[in-house]
């Protein structure tokens, strides 16, 4: 039960904490009872950009660090690393993303694990899968050895000052999917590093899933038990998206795009058949692109089972097994049209919650603990249990909310 | 109905809010162009902070007599966008203006001497 209060106040971005920004959030998180089970946040960020001066110092290669450190130098000229063009922040609407600029480390450890866990405990979250942000754009790099080199320090960094430093904050790293040889490597390298809980592979990129090129990497992951996971982000550059000419545009298609066309290259070349306790997990498209994908393929497979004779069932019930994250959750006004996205997707095993947060569109634990089709067993399942199957995480809460 | 003071009336200067918290309510009060304006700080979306986000003219599509596109420009409505999420908001009515189904809370403001007050 909340206090009451009664006080009169002034806004001052200057004094930005995640604590204040979201408050309203605490107090949903004290009025349902979220400090009474696990919520896991299989999908959330920080910007690594903030961080680059230490993440480049990772960099193994002595001649791609030196450009990398030169690149520091000269800010707003042409870039060591690629990126997009975009405005997520609405014109300056999405005021956390200035405010975040104010904000203060509390203590010795990095700065992007005291706001990971403030922004936690105001939402009622116990742990949270981090993720790049930038580096979301890194398969789009038109130098395959920068993506590997990238990847390799910024990995490194995250395990050494993130990981090893705060349980609460776990990952599924990035794999340098352009070169699946140090794709494989890198799944060797640090598949056992703590908190390491699975692999990435962003969305935006043109290699295909099924070249026989990454099979050893499936193998290994599956070996290890880890799941993979493919996090949807655009490209403007994608020359159908191209032709969009707003950020709404090209957010809401392309975050579906690349995600179906990896999902129906994965399962019409049969790779849930050759490796089938290897979990995948597809975050960031919402879950209209899979309600949408499963009929489709259902459809044409029926007539075209020559196409796709691996598969000893139909495509709907491979992706029925896999784990899908939440956020950016549709919800239309018919909430019936949400149940039948649920059933379809299995989403009372399969579907685990993610708020992207500090991102644009994130979402809440309320987004689903506010459902009125889901019974509490349900809702915790999403909110946190399932998740914690996955990553093999401790039932036990541990969140403190303010 | 309780009436909470929120400022001297010379404190609100063109563009000025105020966060009113008295018991359960939490209320956004706004002075622009001369009159105040008083809505549920909780946004209708995902219950950010509704009231704490930019005032921001409406965005407009300029389009010539030939239907041709010209460009986009602000327009005459003030809005307020939740910080959250973006959700924005008429300020002069309240209604999200997204879906004008959908509208915060209204709170009836008083300005009484100098001093300004909500009714809670």
């Amino acid at each position: 039960m909340d206090m009451l209060r009664n006080e009169v106040r002034q806004l001052n971005p200057e004094q930005y904490s995640e604590t204040k920004s979201l408050e309203h959030a605490s107090q949903q998180a004290r009025q349902r009872n979220y400090q009474d089970f696990l919520i896991v946040d299989v999908d959330a960020h920080h910007y690594e950009s903030e961080s680059y001066k230490d993440v480049f110092s990772y960099i193994e290669s002595p001649v791609i660090k030196m450009e990398a450190m030169d690149s520091m130098r000269r800010a707003g000229r042409s870039g060591f690393l690629n990126n997009q063009v975009g405005y997520q922040s609405i014109g300056g609407r999405m005021t956390r993303h200035a405010g975040r600029a104010h904000y203060k480390a509390k203590g010795k450890q990095h700065r992007d694990i005291d706001m990971t866990l403030e922004w936690m405990d105001a939402m009622g979250v116990d742990y949270s899968c981090l993720f790049p942000t930038p580096m979301l754009f890194l398969g789009l790099h038109p130098q395959v050895e920068i993506e590997v080199a990238l990847c390799r320090a910024y990995n490194a960094w995250l395990c050494e000052r993130i990981l090893a430093e705060e349980p609460r904050i776990v990952s599924m790293l990035y794999l340098p999917f352009n070169d699946p040889e140090w794709a494989y490597r890198t799944v060797r390298d640090f598949g056992d590093k703590k908190g390491v809980v699975g692999f990435m592979v962003t969305a935006p990129r043109y290699k295909p899933v099924h070249d026989n090129a990454y099979i050893k990497t499936y193998a290994l992951l599956e070996e290890m038990g880890k799941p993979l996971c493919f996090h949807a982000a655009y490209s403007w550059d994608d020359r159908g998206l191209a032709t969009t000419n707003r950020f709404i545009s090209v957010h809401s298609l392309g975050f579906m795009w690349f995600n179906m066309i990896h999902m129906t290259n994965w399962v019409i070349n049969g790779l849930p058949e050759r490796f089938p306790k290897l979990k995948t997990m597809w975050i960031e498209s919402g879950l209209t692109w899979a309600y949408c994908l499963m009929q489709r393929l259902d459809h044409t497979y029926m007539m075209r089972t020559s196409d796709c004779p691996q598969l000893k069932r139909k495509p709907s019930e491979y992706m029925r097994e896999m784990f899908f994250s939440t956020q950016p959750m549709e919800v239309p006004d018919d909430l019936s049209i949400l149940e039948a996205t649920f059933k379809m997707i299995n989403a009372e095993t399969q579907l685990v919650w993610s708020s992207d947060y500090p991102h644009w569109d994130f979402d809440l634990p309320s987004i689903i603990y506010d459902l009125p089709f889901l019974k509490e067993p349900a809702k915790r399942n999403i909110l946190g249990a399932n998740a914690a199957r996955l990553f093999n995480l401790d039932l036990k809460p541990v969140k403190k909310i303010p | 109905m309780p009436e909470c003071f929120v400022a001297k009336v010379s404190d609100l200067k063109d563009g000025d809010r105020r966060i009113v918290v008295s018991g359960q309510h939490e209320v956004g009060v706004f002075f622009k162009d001369g009159a105040y304006y008083a809505y549920s700080n909780y946004c209708v979306h995902a219950g950010g902070p509704a009231c704490e986000g930019i005032l921001v003219n409406n965005v407009v599509d300029v389009l010539n007599a030939d239907r041709t596109y010209e460009g986009q420009t602000f327009g005459d409505n003030v809005h307020f966008a939740c910080p959250w999420h973006g959700y924005e908001y008429d300020l002069k009515t309240g209604e999200c203006v997204g879906d004008r189904k959908l509208k915060l809370r209204k709170y009836n403001v008083i300005k009484r001497g100098d001093d300004v007050f909500v009714v809670v």
